[in-house]
């Protein structure tokens, strides 16, 4: 573990293990990052997740319920959908996987569907979950109401004010909400007070983690039941357009969307994969929300990664207009498709970002979430730099959760019907 | 004596009166920055080993007072180099000093550079909350060729053979958390406990500490004979936070009232 750059055999290795399927080894490790850094009370637990996760994960009669349960109850496969008017914009071919269209509103029911059915198998009698921008704890409480499991959502102080229809939804879907005041009221605060209810009671609480952070085995579980994204839109494009992008690109703040979109892409030598981060307001420490564009490595939630962090490893507060992207930390496997060169990470500003929610609604008729605007925005950059080229961008969630931000930026700019 | 054999040692000799060993801590630079030094010589005096908490951002295994306490000294700009420093520049104090740190703080640091730090500041160990032992091995490298103690924490919920596995890797003492959860919550001592306490002692070589919630005289009366030491936490930031005296709280721990 070290700070000091990999050199290019290091960096030629860890691509070459990546694309045999390596990682995470068996210590939860992606090259040097991951592990699992949690406390001693939590161990056992992690160990009896991972082993549930190595004895169902793959069992025939669990991927069957869950399969339906994708199919009948989310709503997949969701579509893939060209853009046409954006093709012409942006003079690229432009394609949108379309996980605004999945039950609840975004990727995340994907994974908490699959959890919660995991969290059955292995008993649980509760489920305690963190959210941000509140989608994960939608999708958390709906998936718990589905199969009848009691569901806790710790949601900070300042997200709650920000996010407020989905406070209500979650409520009425059955679950707990819990305000969390400590820290910077936000995600981060959410996972500090998430775990510490887990750490009261680990051998009947299970927590469902909502993005690929964490300690192992989760950022591993979260690629595997977030991956159908990529596997599907690996499978429409070539249908659809009759061969695979040039470029597959997705927003990235804990990263699950991003990963679950770009994992069955990473073999494929031909494609390049960008993930956006949140630039918020700029370069500096607390001004955005991007540690692979500006963070440096270290440990917070349970593994090893890039994180923003001041000169005394102290965690900073991160800020972007887009509650689900504000979060210091990134699941491990981005630090290290960043570090052996296969992915290429960047930041999108809060600005640019609004620019293209209202670009994808004027265009496309489609109102994004302003976490999945950041994809567009880079989309929209790498087009320019590239004329004429295929890309599939991560549509991750709708914008419907953001029209009180909407309302007091783009609208407040420019009110409906004065363009 | 090597720093970690000060540890056991000063926990073993105090415990032979039969009473249990005073292991106290307080999070360096609250309530106020400027009363360091002089909090720490008083606890360090009423104690018989003392932990200097390092102050983080995300104390995911501590409760609200030592969120609060963490907080409020960051807010000072209390950091680990200062309270290095700080260390380094005051007399010596009898009780052995261990630093309690969430790993990022020290990984920030650099092992190396911070185990040659701590013997300057005469730092005797290590308890790192978010390190368990099967990640401990870079930090260890640094600190094991200086003698420097790395506390291993064990749980009720930890499985016998892991049990087994971190009391033999525990330098200074084990550190036998009485229950789930977070810090500074009260927990009494059902019979559960003095059960697990035996277990893990039955397992140590070096000498076991009770922690979490220990909050009262009656606690630590219960636990005699069961542990070597008992570690106050929260109730101790709490003495501090209301300006009481810290070594009369302390010696009332030790004996009864009257």
């Amino acid at each position: 573990m070290s700070d000091d750059k990999p050199d290019a055999a290091t960096r030629a290795r860890w691509l070459e293990q990546l694309r045999a399927g390596a990682f995470p080894d068996a210590q939860g490790r992606y090259g040097p990052f991951g592990g699992r850094y949690v406390p001693e009370t939590l161990v056992p637990a992690h160990e009896r997740l991972e082993q549930g996760v190595k004895r169902w994960l793959g069992d025939a009669d669990f991927q069957r319920e869950y399969q339906q349960q994708l199919r009948t109850w989310v709503g997949r496969p969701t579509a893939l959908s060209h853009a046409p008017r954006l093709s012409q914009r942006w003079g690229a071919d432009v394609w949108l996987k379309r996980e605004d269209l999945a039950h609840t509103g975004a990727h995340k029911i994907n994974n908490a569907l699959g959890q919660a059915l995991l969290a059955q198998r292995l008993g649980a009698q509760r489920i305690v979950a963190e959210t941000g921008a509140g989608q994960h704890g939608v999708a958390s409480a709906a998936a718990c109401a589905r199969l009848g499991l009691p569901c806790t959502v710790y949601m900070g102080a300042v997200d709650m004010e920000r996010q407020a229809p989905n406070v209500g939804r979650m409520r009425l879907l059955g679950a707990t909400v819990v305000s969390v005041t400590s820290g910077d009221q936000t995600l981060r605060a959410a996972i500090d007070e998430a775990m510490r209810d887990w750490v009261a009671d680990p051998e009947h609480t299970y927590y469902l983690l909502g993005s690929a952070v964490g300690a192992h085995p989760y950022p591993y579980l979260v690629r595997e039941l977030q991956s159908i994204i990529g596997r599907e839109a690996r499978a429409q494009i070539q249908q659809q357009a009759g061969g695979l992008p040039d470029l597959v690109i997705a927003c990235v703040g804990g990263g699950s969307n991003a990963i679950g979109l770009f994992h069955p892409f990473v073999n494929d030598a031909s494609v390049a994969i960008v993930g956006v981060e949140a630039g918020g307001r700029g370069a500096g420490l607390g001004d955005n929300a991007a540690p692979l564009s500006f963070g440096r490595p270290g440990v917070l939630h349970g593994s090893y990664s890039m994180l923003m962090q001041d000169g005394d490893g102290q965690i900073q507060e991160t800020h972007s207009v887009s509650a689900g992207l504000d979060y210091p930390g990134v699941g491990p496997e981005h630090a290290l498709l960043q570090a052996c060169g296969r992915v290429h990470y960047e930041a999108a500003g809060d600005d640019e970002s609004l620019a293209a929610v209202r670009e994808c609604c004027e265009c496309e008729g489609i109102l994004p979430a302003i976490e999945s605007a950041h994809a567009l925005a880079g989309a929209r950059r790498w087009a320019k730099a590239h004329p004429g080229k295929r890309i599939l961008v991560g549509l991750s969630g709708r914008g419907d959760k953001d029209m009180l931000t909407l309302s007091q930026t783009l609208l407040a700019n420019a009110p409906a019907g004065a363009r | 004596m090597l720093p970690r054999e000060r540890i056991a040692e000063a926990i073993r000799g105090a415990a032979r009166g039969g009473e249990p060993a005073l292991v106290a801590f307080l999070t360096a630079g609250y309530p106020q920055r400027v009363q360091f030094r002089s909090h720490l010589a008083a606890v360090a005096e009423a104690a018989d080993v003392v932990e200097i908490g390092v102050p983080f951002t995300d104390p995911m295994a501590d409760g609200m007072t030592i969120q609060r306490s963490s907080q409020e000294a960051l807010r000072q700009g209390v950091t680990l180099q200062w309270i290095l420093d700080e260390l380094a520049a005051m007399a010596r104090v009898r009780a052995p000093l261990l630093l309690m740190s969430y790993l990022n703080p020290l990984l920030n640091y650099g092992y190396e550079r911070l185990a040659a730090a701590s013997v300057a500041a005469g730092v005797c160990g290590f308890i790192v909350p978010d390190l368990p032992l099967d990640e401990s091995a870079g930090l260890r490298a640094a600190l094991d060729p200086r003698g420097l103690a790395l506390v291993q924490m064990v749980t009720p919920v930890t499985p016998p053979e892991r049990l087994a596995r971190l009391c033999a890797a525990s330098q200074g003492f084990v550190y036998a958390v009485t229950m789930t959860g977070t810090t500074g919550h009260s927990a009494a001592t059902p019979a559960g406990v003095l059960e697990y306490l035996a277990r893990v002692r039955a397992a140590a070589k070096v000498p076991v500490c009770a922690g979490f919630g220990i909050r009262s005289r009656d606690q630590v009366r219960s636990l005699r004979g069961a542990v070597d030491g008992c570690v106050v936490g929260s109730a101790l930031v709490e003495v501090l936070e209301r300006g009481e005296s810290p070594q009369a709280w302390l010696g009332a721990l030790r004996h009864d009232a009257g």
